[in-house]
């Protein structure tokens, strides 16, 4: 009953006890369990939380990291390839009008040659040509003559009826007149 | 021993023939309960009257203890480099004491320090936002206890590291003789900083964060015994009241949720500034 009487009188003192200083002095329970739980909360969390999620977000920058270095590397090769394709094909493009250059001389050259061997080669028919008409014509004449002779001969002695049988004069008439024939055939064509 | 039981079993008869039933309580009146500071120290739990002593002010400190380490255990030791929500969402606070208040005050230092303040960040908004946590209902920091605790991890901290930084003489030279002022003036400026150094800091940290939270909860009492009485014991047309004084009961949950992250943001602040003029060389 002592005891009971105690805990009563404990619990009215309690609730009445309360002045406006308690709010800002401490009782020692109130700081006790202060202490107790802060502490926790500080050890936990400065020594296990905190450490394991800096630890997942320095991993994430690094990883950041990494892909911008992966980046620029990725991209520095493609600059590089494509310095590398601009002067190949500045190259290229210099050696094909090299080519074409060379082409077109030689295809100048070509023609010159061609040109020149049409001509030679028209020069050297033309005169071969010439040589076969005057040759030809040269045998025309000598059979002519020869022809013509016999055939004025004949037609002659057929119309004088008398045998010119000197040879000499024969001779001189027959070329008496082919000489005019022959001028006559020149001026006429 | 059958004296105790007797005792406790007539007091449980006494007490129940007393009052009513707590749901009868929650939907009548006898009357209106003003807020008094009688809040702040209830009936113990066990222990009334030792060192030990528990009441529901411990218990709802022990609670949002739990909710936070729980949270962060679950989320630390899920921690991806890709974040989930939960885990972008506390990221989010964290960065908020990086780049709102640690950084910002402590430039080069913050590596090193940043661990501690979040720490108290975190801490300090969880024990503030019990205040409007249906059923804890009251801020684990209104009681003067805890934001002392805190104040002084932040006093010794400050005193520690300017101590291994300069020196005790050189710390001391420092902070209470700032260079650049008249030999004079020492006499006037010393004794205030002495006073700022060690007294003012960290009581100010304490009472401003204990004093805002004690506030905060006798408001919403306020407001909400007066709509209990209002809605229950008032007659005509001032069961109206209860309305408006309803509506100010949820403005002001609103207002010290916010109390609760400005309380914890201001805390956090002022011991990154109090630890940097610590670690300064001159200032």
């Amino acid at each position: 009953m002592m005891l009971a009487q105690t805990l009563l009188l404990a619990e009215e003192a309690h609730t009445t006890e309360v002045e406006g200083a308690d709010l800002i002095l401490p009782a020692p329970y109130d700081l006790l369990w202060s202490i107790v739980i802060f502490a926790i909360i500080a050890v936990v969390f400065t020594r296990v939380f905190l450490p394991k999620i800096q630890k997942v977000l320095d991993e994430r920058a690094e990883l950041i990291q990494g892909g911008i270095e992966k980046a620029e590397k990725a991209q520095a090769e493609a600059a590089a390839a494509l310095e590398e394709y601009t002067a190949q094909l500045t190259e290229a493009r210099a050696e094909a009008a090299r080519i074409r250059e060379d082409a077109r001389v030689e295809a100048a050259q070509i023609l010159a040659e061609a040109r020149r061997r049409a001509g030679t080669d028209a020069e050297r028919i033309v005169e071969t040509a010439q040589r076969q008409i005057d040759a030809e014509r040269h045998q025309a004449v000598v059979s002519l003559r020869s022809e013509v002779g016999t055939l004025a001969t004949d037609l002659a002695s057929r119309i004088v009826g008398e045998s010119l049988a000197d040879d000499a004069r024969q001779q001189r008439v027959i070329d008496a007149f082919l000489t005019e024939l022959e001028t006559t055939v020149k001026a006429e064509g | 021993m059958g004296n105790l039981l007797a005792a406790v079993v007539s007091a449980e008869a006494t007490d129940s023939g007393e009052s009513k039933s707590y749901i009868e309580r929650m939907f009548s009146s006898d009357g209106f309960h003003a807020p008094s500071i009688t809040d702040f120290f209830p009936p113990a739990i066990f222990g009334d009257g030792t060192i030990f002593e528990f009441n529901r002010i411990m218990m709802v400190r022990v609670i949002a203890a739990i909710a936070l380490i729980a949270l962060f255990w679950f989320v630390a030791n899920r921690a991806k480099v890709v974040p989930g929500r939960l885990q972008g969402a506390l990221e989010m606070m964290l960065d908020f004491v990086k780049d709102q208040i640690v950084e910002p005050v402590m430039g080069a230092e913050t590596k090193k320090f940043l661990p501690i303040l979040t720490t108290i960040f975190l801490a300090i908004t969880f024990f503030n936002i019990t205040g409007v946590i249906p059923f804890l209902n009251i801020a684990s920091t209104s009681l003067i206890g805890l934001p002392i605790i805190m104040a002084l991890w932040v006093y010794v901290l400050y005193l520690a590291y300017g101590i291994k930084k300069h020196g005790l003489g050189g710390y001391l030279k420092n902070n209470l003789f700032p260079p650049g002022v008249p030999k004079a003036i020492y006499l006037l400026l010393t004794p205030i900083e002495i006073l700022q150094v060690f007294i003012l800091r960290p009581a100010t940290l304490a009472l401003r964060l204990a004093a805002n939270m004690i506030a905060g909860h006798l408001l919403l009492v306020l407001c909400f015994s007066a709509t209990q009485y209002f809605f229950f014991a008032a007659a005509g047309a001032m069961k109206s009241m209860a309305a408006v004084t309803f509506a100010a009961g949820f403005a002001f949950t609103l207002f010290e949720i916010f109390v609760a992250l400005l309380q914890a943001y201001v805390f956090t602040m002022l011991a990154a500034v109090y630890l940097n003029m610590a670690l300064e060389e001159e200032h």
